[in-house]
């Protein structure tokens, strides 16, 4: 198992590029986390079962005989009404209770998803085919599905328009003003109920764009949000919230991560390498946070 | 000879003779005494001690696997057992059967214990909802590593040995079963009482209302939620092995480490009947157990529906939980004091 490393060293560049691409996805959705973290002060656990819907709008666009790339333009936006409607009937009343409510609540939410969607769609495992075909590298050794490309583009793409609506438009200046002090933005005339509302919108629209690219790249499956809340909650601990190029680092290094784990240990080890991996870097950052005992002498 | 006399000698009077009023709802009632456990365990460090924990799971899991691996292992090759399956080759003589409880049972509190003393400085060091992710993401990583690991039955999970023949029937074994589980509830909540009076229960208060100043005063903290985190565990641990015989089957995602069921249903239980007191969770767990049947009864396919709606209306628009709510309802049946000017004050402030 260690040797493979030795005996095959083409499949770890493999795994190298298939980790970069499946991490800036990671990306994407760890960059919603931060927003609504930072903005609201709530942790999401129903952030997977948003990129999962999201997912299954392509799945759904697909179905009905359009092509399912299109749901990179669809599904954002009908899942900026799914988070504004989730907003308006339970998340403004847990924004200004401590953390663990809102952690609690969301998990009650992230339930009620995964069972609604397993009545709506099947407890089976779905993809929806895009035909895009596979470019080959490295004398025909390394294969990369186009698909996979084409949701990287997206998410790159993606991330440029949020990060300069941010900055230009008045809305992104209330949110961002929202973020650093709320108080102080609702003297000065912001309607921060409105921009909860929208922030917690273009998450979930942001959550949508990445599964829908996941469900032509990947699988999807009504289960499987969990692990995109934590991979995304991972990466907001390490890079800090707000700081996009450090999102986009840290969620490469997690996908990079993952398919090594993958390749390396055996794929029914993968899930449970992401989460031991989030409880160590837990368990490290409070060593390394922790206050140093001194005494006077 | 005070109120509470015939409060607890009602209980458990109940508790004794249960098994002879409801012989039909045995089964039932050892569950709701293992929820019981849970709840009032996980109240240490939700409710007590304020560390939202979803990691308690961890135990409940462990204990499972423990108990039913020694109690094969003691006798048989356990990666045979597990590669019979559902055959039962193996049978267990009647001595065999209980030495083989009775350690594993054992071994389902003291091996938890131990490895809550190992990771609890580690863990307890987080602060707040990196606790919380923390611990959840332990009770999940568990639960996945045990799906990998083949001597425990992987995926499949594995069987648990069978009460033994020539012991009477199926009813002599879930009556074993109910009393353990009704002594085992009524240990965890004389301790907890017990704990709660003695410095130890002011402690965790004190971690709970202001971490930094209790130790500033002096109080070395990390000892106290490290030494919480393992009478949690020890209890969580041996309601675990007895959970495993009650279910005769263990499944690593769905019943040993089940978050979604078991991991929440602790949380929700404790918040149901109010957290931070000590007969809350008793409550919550018995109200939590009543709705929870009701659902699986009546809502069947539509229980995790249920439930899910059941944890956003409780935690949005019920926090404070049913005794929360008698002692805004009564507070003079808590021994406190209502200062009617004070009271005033405060409507008038409205």
């Amino acid at each position: 198992m260690d040797l493979l490393i030795f005996q095959a060293p083409i499949l770890m560049v493999q795994a190298s590029m298939d980790g970069i691409l499946l991490g800036i996805l990671f990306a994407l959705i760890a960059y919603g986390m931060a927003l609504q973290w930072g903005v609201m002060n709530i942790i999401n656990i129903a952030q997977g079962e948003l990129v999962i819907m999201g997912g299954y709008i392509a799945y759904f666009m697909y179905l009905s005989g359009i092509h399912p790339a299109f749901g990179v333009i669809v599904s954002p936006i009908i899942m900026y009404c799914v988070g504004w409607g989730m907003y308006k009937l339970v998340i403004n009343k847990v924004v200004d209770k401590d953390l663990f409510t809102s952690i609690l609540a969301t998990f009650g939410i992230s339930i009620l998803a995964q069972q609604l969607m397993n009545f709506a769609f099947g407890a089976d495992v779905v993809v929806a085919q895009s035909n895009f075909g596979t470019t080959m590298l490295f004398n025909n050794s390394v294969t990369l599905p186009n698909a996979k490309i084409f949701s990287g583009a997206v998410c790159v793409i993606s991330a440029i328009i949020l990060v300069i609506y941010m900055k230009k438009s008045k809305l992104g200046r209330a949110i961002r003003a929202t973020a650093q002090n709320a108080r102080a933005a609702k003297i000065l005339g912001v309607d921060t109920e409105k921009v909860y509302a929208a922030t917690f919108g273009i998450n979930a629209a942001l959550c949508g764009i990445a599964g829908a690219c996941i469900a032509i790249t990947f699988t999807l499956h009504p289960y499987t949000g969990l692990p995109y809340t934590v991979r995304s909650f991972m990466i907001v601990i390490i890079a800090g919230l707000g700081n996009l190029p450090a999102v986009a680092i840290s969620g490469m290094g997690l996908g990079v991560f993952e398919e090594w784990a993958d390749y390396l240990l055996g794929t029914e080890f993968r899930i449970a390498a992401v989460f031991s991996l989030l409880v160590i870097i837990l368990v490290y950052r409070r060593f390394k946070l922790a206050r140093k005992r001194e005494y006077l002498k | 000879m005070n109120k509470n006399t015939f409060l607890y000698a009602g209980l458990i009077i109940f508790g004794l003779a249960g098994a002879f009023i409801f012989p039909a709802y045995k089964l039932q009632l050892s569950f709701l005494y293992i929820l019981i456990v849970l709840a009032m365990t996980w109240d240490v460090q939700g409710g007590q001690m304020g560390y939202n924990t979803f990691g308690n799971i961890l135990f409940f899991g462990i204990g499972m696997y423990v108990a039913s691996s020694t109690q094969i292992a003691m006798f048989f090759s356990l990666a045979e057992w597990t590669d019979a399956g559902g055959e039962k080759t193996f049978v267990h003589t009647i001595p065999q059967f209980f030495q083989g409880f009775g350690v594993g049972i054992l071994l389902a509190g003291i091996i938890p214990t131990i490895i809550a003393g190992v990771i609890g400085y580690g863990i307890l060091g987080l602060r707040g909802h990196y606790f919380a992710i923390c611990t959840l993401a332990l009770g999940i990583a568990a639960g996945e590593l045990a799906g990998g690991i083949e001597i425990i039955g992987a995926g499949q999970g594995m069987t648990v040995p069978v009460w033994p023949k020539g012991l009477g029937s199926n009813a002599s074994s879930s009556q074993f079963l109910y009393y353990l589980s009704f002594t085992l509830a009524l240990v965890t909540f004389v301790t907890l009482k017990w704990a709660y009076s003695t410095r130890f229960g002011l402690v965790l208060n004190a971690i709970r209302d202001n971490e930094d100043k209790a130790e500033a005063m002096g109080i070395h903290t990390m000892r106290y939620k490290i030494i919480g985190w393992m009478v949690s565990a020890f209890f969580v641990g041996i309601a675990g092995g007895l959970m495993g015989h009650i279910n005769g089957y263990i499944e690593p995602t769905e019943i040993a480490f089940a978050g979604p069921t078991f991991g929440v249903f602790m949380v929700l239980m404790a918040i149901l009947g109010g957290k931070g007191t000590l007969w809350g969770p008793l409550v919550g767990a018995t109200l939590f157990h009543l709705f929870k049947e009701g659902f699986w009864t009546y809502f069947l396919g539509w229980q995790y529906v249920a439930l899910g709606v059941l944890i956003i209306v409780i935690v949005v628009y019920f926090p404070e939980g049913v005794m929360g709510w008698l002692r805004e309802k009564y507070p003079e049946r808590f021994g406190e004091v209502v200062d009617e000017a004070d009271l005033k004050a405060q409507v008038e402030l409205k």
